[in-house]
């Protein structure tokens, strides 16, 4: 079981890569998360289903990612919409779309299909089980992050992180804050649909409702990996994203497991993730109010 | 290079809180100049500065830089060929950043691309062009900006403006955050680079001295008119008595005519 633990880590930890661009770089709370997971779940399916290969529905799911993000970004710079309400105005599109996306069914099975994982299994036959799932993200969620370890060194992903921080600087330097916001939001909901990507083919199957809470989800792990590594270097950074998301899926791992004990069924879950966000929320702020003290 | 014609900006217009800010102001910045600005509080300088950066649009008027009428272009595009400085020495830099990455992308202007442009060649030329400050800050790179003074940081800001060779520099009370010492060494640079890339610049301030000791023009403000404006030997004669006396005069004049409209 704890296999399965860093595995959904790891794979939910491309779409906490995501939320960590727009919350923490880009500082544009976004919640067209919770919609663009799912998408990524829905093209991912619909393309093994209809026998497409699983390389061109990671890259359909990728690009309708970014295409989800574009839309939330051009909300807020075009129509001024403040962000978290064009997230919120995207994500609930979403939810049609994606129906919409897996033909009127809320639910589509991957059992007897095709996939990545079941591929890379099958290269290697005398790997125990689950083994072969394990390196197979390993290896993809650290090229990931390494791409954008990369990406944050060019001179496009400085100014983005400059622009978090500091918009008029980004003026002042002759940019557009627009185009850098829709490229960021593009690439933090493509990293996320990517992810619902590999979760749908890791779960063998696809659904509507994947993406519930999936933000809050998603932010939860970013503060975990906040809390376990102090540093301002990008690669530390992203490595710290990966780690709270492993962890996050331990402490609930954890909570299924062992909440039993104390009366907690999974359907408390959420108020788990929830209450987990608020103590450390708390928590820091409390530290920092020490430290000015 | 910069032409304003008959600049007028009202704020909340039609409403009980409308405000008249600029009050058709009109000027000819040629290239070279150094222009400094004084005025009372809520004169209208920073705003007049606003309009010039395109960060706020005039209600009327026209603005010429370059031969171009820039009056819709957006700030971001005019900014490629103007520098800006703020009093707030945080709003130059990304404090969470550092040093070097700062300095990657303020050193050009304009839209930045996939490329890694920092490299050791690049982190030398950033070493060399940091010394010129004597503020140790060549060993520095890779600090945070956060962890820099508020002086460091505003002498930073002023060097990569320079560095990206604006056609003019706004300058806006940029010393007036900083310790006196601070506040000499950040304007023995201001001259320095202005000297070096021979900048047209345009500076506000509020000390009275560093306005008559530099530049080739004055301009004083009131209220959002020009009501003063020396420039040559004029201007290279201007002592603080003068100054003072035009400015009560003036005043004086201004009250008189209030009265006279209230009457
Ligand atoms: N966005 C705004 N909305 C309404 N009024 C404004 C706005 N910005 C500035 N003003 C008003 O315009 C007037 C001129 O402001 P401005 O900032 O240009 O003055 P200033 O000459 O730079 O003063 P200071 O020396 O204090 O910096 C002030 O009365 C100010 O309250
Ligand atoms: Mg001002």
């Amino acid at each position: 079981m704890i296999q399965a633990v860093f595995i959904e880590g790891l794979i939910y930890g491309i779409m906490v890569l995501g939320v960590f661009i727009t919350f923490r770089i880009l500082d544009f709370p976004d919640l067209t998360v919770d919609g663009s997971f799912p998408m990524g779940a829905a093209v991912m399916a619909v393309c093994l289903v209809s026998g497409i290969a699983p390389l061109w529905g990671l890259s359909l799911a990728l690009l309708c990612g970014a295409a989800a993000g574009a839309v939330t970004a051009l909300l807020h710079t075009g129509l001024k919409i403040p962000n978290l309400l064009a997230g919120i105005l995207t994500m609930t599109m979403l939810y049609s779309v994606n129906l919409r996306i897996m033909g009127n069914k809320s639910n589509i099975s991957l059992i007897k299909t095709d996939s990545v994982v079941k591929n890379v299994e099958k290269l290697f036959p005398g790997l125990p089980d689950g083994a072969a799932a394990l390196i197979l993200f390993i290896i993809i969620v650290l090229a990931i992050k390494l791409l954008l370890d990369l990406f944050f060194h060019t001179d496009m992903g400085l100014a983005l992180g400059a622009l978090g921080s500091n918009e008029q600087m980004i003026i002042s330097q002759g940019m557009n804050p627009n185009h850098l916001k829709i490229i960021g939001v593009s690439l933090s909901n493509a990293l996320v649909a990517l992810s619902g990507a590999f979760a749908a083919q890791y779960m063998g199957y696809a659904d509507v409702n994947l993406g519930q809470g999936i933000v809050v989800a998603g932010l939860a792990s970013v503060m975990i990996g906040e809390f376990l590594i102090k540093s301002n270097n990008i690669m530390a950074l992203t490595a710290r994203v990966i780690l709270g998301s492993i962890a996050y899926k331990a402490v609930m791992y954890a909570g299924r497991k062992y909440g039993y004990y104390v009366g907690l069924t999974p359907n408390d879950l959420k108020l788990i993730t929830g209450v987990l966000i608020i103590f450390l929320i708390a928590l820091s702020g409390f530290k920092k109010r020490g430290k000015n003290a | 290079m910069l032409k304003l014609e008959k600049i007028s900006k009202t704020y909340s217009p039609g409403t009980v809180n409308e405000k008249r800010v600029l009050n058709g102001i009109s000027l000819d910045v040629k290239n070279g100049d150094f222009i400094t600005i004084i005025g009372s509080n809520g004169a209208g300088k920073s705003t007049l500065f606003n309009v010039i950066a395109g960060s706020a649009a005039p209600s009327s008027g026209k603005i010429i830089f370059e031969g171009r009428d820039v009056t819709k272009t957006p700030e971001y595009i005019r900014a490629r060929s103007m520098g800006r400085i703020f009093q707030n020495p945080l709003l130059g830099t990304s404090g969470n950043m550092s040093l070097e990455d700062n300095m990657t992308i303020c050193r050009k202007k304009g839209f930045k691309s996939l490329k890694i442009s920092l490299n050791d060649k690049l982190r030398e030329q950033f070493r060399a062009e940091l010394s010129r400050l004597n503020m140790g800050l060549e060993n520095r790179l890779k600090d945070n900006v956060e962890l820099l003074s508020g002086g460091q940081r505003q002498a930073l800001t002023l060097l990569m403006t320079a560095m990206s060779r604006p056609r003019l520099v706004l300058l806006d009370e940029h010393t007036a955050a900083l310790d006196p010492d601070n506040s000499n060494r950040v304007m023995d640079l201001t001259l320095q680079l202005r000297e070096e890339y021979s900048l047209t610049m345009m500076m506000v301030t509020h000390n009275m001295n560093h306005a008559i000791k530099y530049g080739n023009r004055l301009l004083m403000m009131d209220a959002g008119d020009i009501i003063f404006d020396v420039s040559g030997d004029e201007k290279k004669n201007l002592t603080m008595e003068t100054l003072m006396e035009k400015f009560r005069s003036i005043r004086k004049d201004r009250i008189a005519d209030d009265r006279l409209l209230l009457a």
